[in-house]
């Protein structure tokens, strides 16, 4: 009884440390690239204003607006909510952690793709379903490599829960992974390729020929948007938390240890704050490539995704 | 903790040079889907460099002397020597733009990924027989040399099909360094020295099909009759 208590706090603090975190993840993102572009950007609580400005707001709707096109932002920050919960950023004993592995994690996200390609055509304007057809096509590409990039910590630890993956991975004794390495570089061009940033698409442009993320939300105010937005920033933190259980878990707490927590809250806040100065580095060194790139550059990240695979079973290492 | 069982912890070298094949694998993917010339004598140099290292490694481990030797040439001729020299043809022939492919990159990529498949399926009786620290990376050589070749049938340019050639030198080397502790060392000279002189007939070679074809893209070798008189 008293471990289902543990569990259950550990799961609430974990859930609501990732939910709330995660806009200051990407004002610190933004933060980062204006000091890489020699400007004095937006504070880090930013998105924290944005957001509140936006709850504060009245939502309009189209007249023809369905169902579909209300419950999507709730779909869509549902499913972020339920991503964040199952991978363990502190402490890897998690309520939740049997309700997804890796793969239904995957499957989570293609869901609230899903729900926001469909309410983003429901309205019937052009931009919409121009972003969600681009949508399409990026995802149709990124998934593949996603599963690709899982299988090859799945073969090493063999099994695709998250929780006995970082349990592993982050104690055992030092050895060299290539296949890891490979898989990391292909996690991170899927992580790209995924949250709408810069070589598939640029997340502070609302020039039409070139958005896909902000087409699909043209259509949005109010509440709604404040959703999108929110469940936005959680896919991008969730998406940083999976990098690091995956490739650089040391840590995370194990099961039970929760006098470890304060200690692995703040290596928590130390990789993050890595992530967001080497994507913001890349960002800003790198150009957005044309639509019809963008096939090219996913093939190379399955092809690094495969190829850490192939390491593995090939040479298993 | 029953799943650190799954994790059999190997000897250090081993890791290491699983460590430099799986650089041998990514640079040879990368020479297939490299565009720029340019680039490719780099990517070509680094293969040169890995190899050398992978060498010094496997001399290390198993107490070759002469495979520290056989470091020692590959350093000078396919990390200095043979990256100069093309690079003074490409300047000198004012070739330095992109280079097409037959098919489009990944394509090319897939086609790559099924030949390092089946360059595995074939190295493995043939390392289950060896009894060599550096059996495992028989698979990953076979894949080189095959990646070296496809290069070499993707490319329509002179230049680049000479880098292929090269490549797939490289990945031979590999495959008797992981197979047999390297060559003999008469044979091994041999062979460097061939591929020296090679690329320096070569290298002649190319001024010559320019001066005839006005490119060095060899579609315009196909033809074998005079046209248009």
């Amino acid at each position: 009884m008293l471990t289902h208590i543990a569990a259950f706090l550990s799961q609430l603090t974990q859930t609501l440390l990732v939910v709330l975190i995660a806009p200051l993840m990407l004002g610190w993102l933004n933060q980062c690239r204006a000091w890489l572009q020699n400007r004095s950007g937006p504070s880090v609580l930013q998105p924290y204003r944005v957001l509140l400005k936006l709850f504060d707001k009245d939502a309009l709707l189209a007249h023809n607006a369905s169902v579909l096109f209300r419950s999507a932002p709730y779909v869509q920050f549902g499913c972020m909510v339920l991503a964040a919960s199952v991978v363990p950023i502190i402490e890897t004993n998690l309520l939740f952690a049997p309700a997804a592995d890796v793969i239904a994690l995957v499957g989570v996200f293609a869901l609230a793709r899903v729900f926001s390609a469909l309410a983003a055509m429901d309205v019937g304007t052009s931009f919409g379903s121009l972003g969600a057809r681009r949508e399409m096509l990026v995802a149709s590409l990124s998934e593949p490599a996603l599963l690709m990039v899982f299988f090859t910590p799945l073969l090493i630890v063999q099994s695709s829960s998250l929780n006995v993956i970082v349990d592993t991975l982050a104690h055992r004794e030092f050895a060299l992974y290539p296949s890891l390495a490979f898989a990391a570089v292909a996690f991170i061009m899927v992580l790209l390729a995924e949250n709408a940033r810069i070589p598939i698409d640029n997340p502070a442009t609302h020039l039409e020929l070139t958005m896909i993320h902000e087409a699909l939300i043209l259509e949005y105010s109010g509440r709604h948007l404040a959703l999108i937005e929110w469940a936005h920033a959680i896919k991008f933190t969730t998406y940083c938390a999976i990098g690091i259980a995956l490739f650089v878990p040391w840590g995370i707490a194990q099961a039970g240890a929760w006098w470890l927590m304060p200690g692995a809250v703040v290596v928590l806040i130390v990789k993050l704050g890595f992530i967001g100065v080497g994507l913001a580095l890349l960002e800003t060194v790198s150009a957005k490539l044309r639509i019809f790139r963008a096939p090219e550059f996913l093939g190379m990240a399955f092809l690094f995704a495969a190829l850490g695979m192939l390491t593995r079973l090939l040479l298993g290492a | 903790m029953s799943t650190l069982s799954a994790l059999p912890a190997m000897p250090m070298s081993v890791q290491l040079i699983n460590l430099m094949a799986s650089l041998m694998l990514l640079i040879a993917f990368a020479m297939l889907a490299q565009r720029r010339i340019r680039s490719l004598i780099y990517l070509f140099a680094w293969q040169g460099a890995v190899l050398a290292v992978n060498c010094l490694i496997v001399a290390w481990y198993t107490g070759h002397g002469e495979l520290y030797l056989s470091a020692f040439f590959t350093v000078l001729l396919k990390v200095i020597a043979l990256p100069l020299v093309l690079h003074y043809l490409i300047r000198k022939l004012d070739i330095q733009w992109d280079v097409e492919t037959l098919i489009n990159i990944p394509t090319t990529m897939l086609a790559g990924i099924v030949l390092v498949v089946f360059a595995f399926n074939l190295a493995l009786p043939i390392s289950q027989l060896a009894g060599t620290i550096t059996r495992g990376t028989l698979g990953i050589a076979i894949a080189v040399v095959l990646l070296a070749f496809l290069m070499m049938i993707t490319r329509r340019k002179a230049v680049p099909q000479v880098i292929g050639f090269l490549a797939m030198e490289n990945g031979l080397f590999f495959a008797a360094t992981s197979a047999t502790y390297g060559m003999p060392m008469v044979v091994e000279l041999g062979i460097l020295l061939d591929v020296l002189m090679g690329v320096l007939i070569l290298g002649i070679f190319f001024f010559h099909v320019r001066e005839a074809f006005d490119s060095l893209d060899l579609k315009h070798m196909e033809k074998l009759k005079e046209s248009g008189e």
